[in-house]
């Protein structure tokens, strides 16, 4: 199936995006594409817009204008759900865990499996997390603990491990690694490794240009709600990528004054 | 998953909530130096806390029974105090739900008042009309009636609550005065009474106690229960080729159990029916009046019966059901459950109404215990009701609490309560201690929790 898709095209295509606030183009006529088994980076400044630009692929906004298309088709995507549907898992920066709950209870929240009398089959939703974890995270096996004694590593594995589960083909991150130590975000590095081999496609929003270099196979850069364009990562330098989350230019168009400007 | 330095290896260390059998060797956690005592209760899986308020009762108990010259532990008052107990648990359960839920229900001791009259002046005045006096519809409708009300006007706070977004502190603020209102009005405040002959076992007067031999039937039904209970959940373990907990524990919290259940038993049959009571029993059967008269046992007393049927469905609701999984995870995180597609507001409103439903049941038992309907039954009640379930270590601010926990803070509170009735303590004093110790119940809860995490 990876195969396939890779040859048939994007996975999603959004052309044309517009999301306005009253008299404010938050997004402005955007086009991006990811493609399976990618990670395609969305970066930029506070407020540049690709917050908005990814809720109007998972749900949580409706866009103005512009069309999103899954493995070719044009779809409408209305709520969370329609998303969910279409095989779209966000994993918020929040992480969206209820923390009192342990890790499999979190995993099929809203979607439990019960047994046939209607309870809860809790040793299914366990031994399932189990099969899902050892994928993901082998070395986590305290399943039956709230997630509030988990670190945050292991919490991530959890919203990962989600996404993963519902058979996600497109997942998308929202600041993955914002509050995480050096070590956790190596292992987060890792799963997003990993998900990307399964031909899983992956929008990827962070502040942290490192980890967009580590990660990312492109980047689309944002600002002010336009696309300021998206560059393969093996072509560009990161001064080249800050140039365009700054100056609002393509790598070619920056001048040296500018650049010196950037470093001054 | 790569040579990610440990990141894993560190967890934080278990506090002793249980984990699945991979701690074998117990990691050093008691700072009390109870390693091997601790570990062994972990490897059980036992609740530490649960077991800390067990605790704190035996030594209330034992303590009760010095200071009142052994007139404590003695079985006639533990089996009044199972009876007096059992209002205000019944409520506890369905309080820790709301709790759970980040919400609050001052309403519960004027709601009671409200139902109680209902359902008081429906038996006595206007289903005997339509029915003649004892017929068997009376009770049956009035209870159900009085169900009916209380899921009503729960549901109708909830709704305020859930979908008009008013807090739940002042929605049943505002029912404990319009409720109170209300239980006046209806009768203009006169005490209805006496209540239906069969609505009157409810109560567990004279009449409202199963017995010695059904008392021992349940008790054995229990065991099996537990027994039973154990094994699915061994086999569910094994199934799903999870380690299951080590043979000695299993027998071990099997043993504890049935001991600690056939002990109740064993007490509550021990309290004999009053001479005056026994003779009619003995009359009525056709025993033979013996010269050193008869000793035959109540057995348990309906409401105490009452009570374990709704703690029992209530911890089933609260733990093996979809329900109850929603009403913990958007105690825990409102917005999560939201995002998971969790109906939050409809959850809120559904808590409210099994809340709704459990004041009336305890309603029933109040109206059939006093044979009367007053206006101003359940005064105070919300507190006792909310202290239990705080005693019992529901936590303020949403997403914990148990069942069993709210059981045991209502048998503490009443421990509390009759333990200074009996020591002839005086009522302004005895208002003091519980007030002080609901304050360091609390303050040795939030203790424990800083400690655990």
């Amino acid at each position: 199936m990876t195969q396939e898709s890779t040859q048939q095209g994007p996975l999603v295509e959004m052309r044309d995006i517009r999301v306005a606030f009253g008299g404010v183009h938050a997004v402005d006529g955007v086009s991006v594409d990811l493609h399976a088994g990618e990670v395609v980076a969305l970066v930029g400044g506070n407020g540049a817009g690709k917050t908005t630009l990814i809720k109007t692929l998972s749900g949580a906004h409706r866009a103005d204008s512009g069309e999103i298309r899954i493995g070719g088709e044009k779809v409408t995507i209305d709520n969370p759900r329609d998303a969910k549907a279409l095989g779209i898992e966000t994993i918020y920066q929040t992480l969206a865990l209820a923390e009192n709950i342990d890790s499999p209870g979190n995993m099929f929240l809203g979607r439990e499996l019960r047994t046939r009398w209607g309870t809860l089959d809790d040793s299914a939703m366990e031994s399932a997390t189990r099969e899902v974890m050892a994928r993901l995270n082998p070395k986590f096996t305290n399943l039956k603990v709230p997630v509030s004694s988990l670190s945050g590593g292991q919490r991530q594995s959890v919203a990962i491990a989600k996404s993963v589960y519902y058979n996600a083909r497109i997942i998308i991150m929202d600041e993955p690694t914002a509050a995480l130590g050096p070590a956790e975000t190596t292992q987060v590095g890792e799963l997003i490794m990993q998900l990307k081999a399964e031909g899983i496609g992956i929008f990827l929003i962070s502040h942290d240009i490192h980890d967009v270099f580590d990660l990312a196979d492109r980047i689309s850069v944002m600002l002010q709600g336009k696309l300021v364009g998206t560059v393969n990562k093996d072509d560009v330098t990161m001064d080249d990528v800050l140039g365009m989350i700054i100056v609002g230019k393509l790598p070619s168009d920056v001048t040296q004054t500018e650049l010196n400007g950037l470093h001054g | 998953m790569g040579d990610t330095p440990s990141t894993n290896g560190d967890e934080p260390a278990d506090d002793g909530r249980g984990s699945a059998g991979q701690l074998t060797e117990p990691t050093a956690v008691g700072a009390d130096g109870s390693r091997s005592i601790g570990g062994l209760i972990r490897t059980a899986e036992i609740d530490t806390r649960l077991l800390g308020m067990v605790g704190a009762l035996i030594v209330l108990w034992i303590g009760f029974n010095i200071m009142s010259g052994g007139t404590f532990l003695t079985a006639r008052n533990l089996w009044n105090l199972t009876v007096q107990t059992s209002v205000v648990a019944m409520m506890a359960t369905g309080m820790v739900l709301i709790i759970v839920t980040r919400n609050i229900d001052l309403s519960v001791g004027s709601m009671l008042a409200a139902v109680g009259m209902a359902m008081a002046l429906l038996q006595t005045e206007i289903l005997p009309d339509l029915f003649g006096i004892g017929h068997p519809a009376i009770w049956i409708l009035s209870l159900a009636a009085g169900i009916a009300l209380g899921a009503a006007m729960g549901g109708l706070q909830g709704v305020v609550v859930a979908y008009v977004g008013v807090p739940s502190f002042i929605v049943t603020l505002g029912g404990l005065l319009v409720w109170r209102g209300a239980a006046w009005w209806m009768a203009s405040g006169r005490t209805i009474a006496p209540m239906d002959k069969t609505f009157q076992i409810f109560g567990g007067g004279a009449r409202g106690t199963i017995g010695g031999t059904w008392t021992w039937i349940i008790g054995g039904a229990a065991c099996f229960g537990i027994v039973a209970l154990l094994v699915v959940r061994r086999r569910q373990r094994i199934k799903h080729g999870f380690e299951p907990r080590p043979m000695w524990a299993e027998v071990g919290v099997a043993v504890v159990a049935c001991v600690v259940v056939i002990g109740a038993i064993a007490v509550i049959n021990s309290y004999p029916m009053p001479e005056r009571l026994a003779m009619k029993y003995a009359e009525e059967n056709g025993i033979a009046w013996p010269p050193g008269g008869l000793s035959i046992p109540l057995g348990l007393a309906t409401p105490v019966l009452l009570t374990i049927i709704v703690a029992l469905v209530m911890q089933f609701t609260a733990t093996r059901t979809r329900y109850g999984r929603y009403v913990y995870a958007l105690g825990g995180n409102p917005e999560a459950a939201v995002l998971a597609g969790v109906k939050t507001r409809w959850t809120i409103v559904k808590t409210f109404m099994l809340m709704g439903v459990l004041v009336s049941i305890a309603a029933s038992v109040q109206i059939a215990r006093l044979n009367a309907a007053t206006s101003g039954m359940g005064q105070l009640a919300e507190l006792y009701v909310i202290a239990a379930a705080v005693i019992g270590g529901t936590s303020l601010s949403g997403g914990v609490g148990t069942i069993p926990g709210a059981i045991l803070g209502a048998l503490v509170m009443q421990s509390l309560v009759s333990g200074m009735v009996l020591m002839g303590v005086d009522a302004p004093l005895q208002d003091i201690v519980v007030g002080i110790v609901l304050i360091g119940a609390v303050a040795l809860d939030s203790l424990y929790r800083r400690k655990a995490t």
